[in-house]
């Protein structure tokens, strides 16, 4: 459908440099006055040549390669990897490394939700939410340094087991820390989900039908926003997902169409609450055991590919490796979910008012290091 | 004042100026004495702002700069606001540019000629009091227009119009309300309106005729925060989400007048309100056996009133401007006429 | 019209409860651990297997260079020769004999991704990742620590190593 612009067009850059965009994203903008009539993102400005670099490094080298890809949530993405190499090895792994994946896998998740709160609170214009959602995605942290020595990008994950086995008391402190946490949840919701001035910002803007997004191939909360109940660990369930019992958390459209931004952003804080649920389990069930047992001497998979799929923070991450018996990769791609997003991200901007733009963009939750790789 | 005129006399030679600057003289020194303190309070307040924030949000704040919780840190900022290279573009239109700041500040500091700090600090009892306190307001406005303007970058002058909008859409929200203080007084002067408060706390407008001046109260607050461009209401500032604000090309000492101006926006308008609606100098009790002196009991009153302004900036979001005129133009003004007309008809037959 | 005093209402009660959430933040003890007065505090310190700067005891390192194999950055250099069969036999201190003479052993912490894997890959442990973190400098090349102490004795290796230093 063509549409009409009156007078003229003019051509905007909100540059690589923007304390709103998340990361180097580049959007060039044609407005007609205060309306936007086409957002077209510009990335590659954080392009590391992550997937040729892995040609060149041996399997379990990757490992800290792939944290820094979506470093905010980078437990997760080290799991996609080992998973996808442990598929193509034919490894099993025993139940204990199996279960503290999922513990730290879901504690990631929990502080990757964190920042996309807090930074997006910092969009609209209030920062106090911000400082509260890094106060408890801290304990989280101190948790992760604990155990494998490092806060942000861990190497915990490794091909087969795990890098250290967790403090005795771990289990005991983490459903500590999930009992003081969830009524900071409630908290959050009473000063930045649930605040009026909050709705009437998202509330209405940025409608990402469900045929769109799924036509688009967006997944994750951007795609549950939406009302579409699709959730890769209840898909095609790894790591024995199937044995929890978690809802997946939908856009239900409380205060307006559903699909806008304030239904993706409460995706996030739902599954924040599905996400300790399955840590509540996960530690009830956690066996003794050695997290190195089958971790193998040397890496080199048998000649072949795999496609391996998991559920970022973010979307769906998958893997997808070429052996060809060495012990370094053939060839590795990535596929981003934040990438599928910002394609979806020009279809929603069309015709919104500039300073709607970046609640969009926030509510998008993009991390460029997964986009550009 | 007298106290004022007494020190004066002791001047040696103070005679024998001409008359035209011993009728001058009073309210000079009495501005002197205003811009002094007002700075100092501003210095206070900036580091006080920084603290609630940062207590707000579970932080610190400046503990270094001073020694005892970093009390010297906005003299810190200053000092290094006065060093920065001072830069005027060629592009700009010089007159103008350089004008603007001390316009928007003129407009806040202005308004303190008018304020009773006391029964008998007041600089000058104008018998329109309040009407020149909305009046400046208005001149606050001409300098961002001038400031936005004069910078010639085309995102200063959209932040500048807005900034201009914002600003003109609550003056009007903002004295229907006070017209409903000014009912029961009977006159403009500022000094009338705090002696008609006199007595005690029963006596303070904000009580009087409940709820009725309770939600004008409510009403001129929310308006002076988008007066003063305060959260929820600074799109001005804010405006570096995409388009720069209207101050963006101004540096060193003349983005400080900009950020002072502000800040003494922020306390004229708390002033304003003590006297007001929260009975000005008097305090709690009978008026005649005020214990505390009536510059102190102001003082605190407008302190506690800012600290409600910055508990506002920090747990709310932004509006967004179409959302900013709704709520000016559609919700804050019939309810002010609806309480005028409330404030009217029970001063009349009531 | 009813939608309008709704609004309000929903309005003014949300907007409410946010400041009393924020107000009651007024009261509650402050996180910041004011670095660097303050480095540990008595609910946080440095967890023991903190992944920060690499540190080599090189009196039990026995040149074998797994740790510049497992390195994905390739931040470490490792050149050793074999020690002749003449001269007496060293051991490191967990008894391992050592038949290489490290001289060359550098680690470019500017090049280094903080992973361990090199601190896996060591048979002797003695590549450690200790918890300093205070070690910024103002050359670049000062971040190239240099742990070797012994000096070859092999004509190829002296030029290496002269070249090495020059």
């Amino acid at each position: 459908m063509e549409v009409q612009y009156s007078g003229d067009v003019m051509t905007l850059n909100m540059g690589p440099q923007h304390p709103s965009t998340h990361g180097v994203l580049r959007l060039e903008l044609k407005t007609d006055g205060e309306i936007v009539a086409d957002a077209k993102p510009h990335i590659g400005y954080l392009h590391r040549c992550f997937e040729k670099h892995c040609e060149n490094v041996d399997y379990p080298g990757v490992v800290p390669f792939t944290d820094r890809l979506d470093y905010c949530a980078a437990m997760n993405q080290e799991l996609g990897y080992v998973l996808a190499v442990e598929k193509l090895m034919g490894i099993k792994i025993n139940d204990r490394v199996r279960y503290l994946r999922v513990i730290m896998a879901e504690l990631g998740r929990i502080a990757s939700h964190l920042i996309a709160a807090g930074t997006y609170g910092n969009d609209i214009g209030t920062f106090t939410p911000f400082w509260w959602c890094f106060r408890d995605r801290e304990t989280i942290l101190d948790f992760f340094e604990e155990t494998c020595g490092a806060r942000l990008l861990y190497n915990y994950n490794w091909i087969g087991g795990l890098m250290h086995d967790v403090k005795p008391d771990f289990g005991k402190r983490v459903i500590e820390f999930i009992d003081y946490f969830e009524p900071q949840v409630d908290n959050l919701n009473k000063i930045l989900s649930d605040n009026y001035i909050f709705i009437k910002r998202t509330a209405n803007v940025g409608i990402l039908k469900p045929e769109v997004a799924v036509s688009y191939g967006v997944t994750g909360p951007n795609l549950r926003g939406s009302g579409v109940a699709f959730d890769v660990r209840k898909d095609e369930p790894y790591l024995g997902y199937e044995e929890f019992d978690f809802d997946i958390a939908v856009g239900k459209g409380d205060y307006g169409p559903v699909g806008s931004c304030w239904d993706r952003y409460m995706v996030r804080i739902r599954e924040v609450k599905e996400c300790c649920k399955i840590i509540r389990q996960a530690v009830a069930k956690l066996p003794p055991g050695d997290v190195r047992e089958t971790v193998p001497k040397r890496v080199k998979p048998p000649k072949g590919d795999v496609y391996m799929r998991t559920e970022a923070p973010r979307g769906e991450l998958g893997y997808y490796i070429v052996s060809d018996g060495s012990p370094k990769p053939y060839r590795l791609k990535v596929k981003s979910p934040c990438f599928t997003a910002m394609s979806a991200f020009r279809e929603v901007s069309r015709g919104v008012m500039i300073a709607d733009l970046i609640a969009i963009l926030g509510s998008f939750d993009i991390v460029l290091g997964e986009i550009d790789r | 004042m007298e106290s004022v005129d007494q020190l004066l006399q002791l001047i040696p030679y103070y005679d024998l100026l001409p008359e035209i600057i011993r009728a001058m003289m009073p309210a000079f020194v009495g501005c002197v004495i205003i811009l002094a303190g007002l700075l100092l309070t501003i210095l206070l307040l900036v580091w006080f702002e920084r603290k609630v924030s940062a207590h707000i949000q579970d932080r610190l704040g400046p503990m270094e700069v001073g020694g005892w919780h970093g009390w010297a840190q906005t003299l810190a900022d200053g000092l290094k606001l006065l060093l920065k290279e001072d830069i005027v573009l060629d592009t700009t239109d010089r007159t103008l540019f350089k004008m603007a700041p001390f316009i928007v500040f003129i407009g806040a500091f202005a308004a303190f000629v008018v304020l009773p700090f006391g029964a008998s600090s007041i600089i000058s009892d104008l018998n329109i009091g309040i009407l020149y306190i909305l009046a400046l307001g208005s001149l606050a406005v001409v300098g961002i227009i001038m400031a936005g303007w004069a910078s010639n970058n085309k995102y200063s002058l959209y932040g500048g119009m807005r900034a201009a909008a914002q600003i003109i859409s609550y003056e009007i929200p903002a004295a229907i309300a006070i017209m409903t203080v000014i009912i029961p007084v009977g006159s403009l002067s500022m000094v009338e309106i705090v002696n008609a408060q006199q007595g005690g706390i029963q006596n303070w407008f904000i009580f009087r005729y409940p709820p009725l001046i309770f939600l004008a109260f409510v009403i001129y607050f929310i308006a002076s925060l988008a007066e003063v461009n305060r959260t929820p209401f600074d799109i001005p500032e804010a405006e570096s989400e995409l388009v720069a604000g209207y101050h963006t090309e101004y540096t060193g000492i003349r983005f400080a007048i900009f950020f002072i101006a502000e800040y003494a926006n922020m306390f004229m308008v708390a002033a304003v309100i003590t006297t007001l609606f929260l009975g000005g100098w008097t305090s709690v009790g009978p008026t005649d056996s005020q214990v505390i002196p009536g510059p102190i009991v102001f003082y605190i009153k407008a302190v506690v009133l800012i600290l409600a302004q910055m508990w506002i900036r920090w747990s709310l979001p932004r509006l967004r401007v179409d959302q900013l005129m709704y709520l000016s133009w559609k919700v804050l003004l019939p309810f002010s006429f609806a309480l005028v007309l409330g404030v009217g008809w029970l001063a009349v037959y009531a | 019209m009813v939608e309008y005093f709704r609004d309000i209402w929903l309005g003014t009660i949300t907007i409410l409860k946010s400041m009393w959430v924020a107000f009651k933040h007024l009261f509650t003890r402050s996180v910041t651990m004011q670095y660097p007065r303050v480095k540990s505090t008595a609910e946080w310190t440095m967890p023991e297997r903190a992944r920060m700067k690499l540190f080599n005891k090189i009196e039990d390192c026995i040149g074998c260079s797994q740790c510049a194999r497992a390195c994905p950055t390739e931040c470490i250099t490792v050149k050793a020769e074999k020690r002749g069969k003449e001269e007496p036999e060293v051991f490191t201190s967990n008894g391992t004999a050592m038949k290489m003479r490290t001289y060359i052993y550098d680690i470019d912490m500017t090049l280094c991704c903080y992973c361990g894997l090199c601190t896996f890959s060591c048979p002797t442990e003695c590549l450690v990742m200790t918890g300093d973190y205070e070690y910024s400098v103002y050359d670049k090349n000062d971040h190239i620590f240099h742990f070797a102490k012994d000096k070859p004795l092999t004509p190829k290796a002296i030029e290496e190593l002269a070249k090495a230093n020059a």
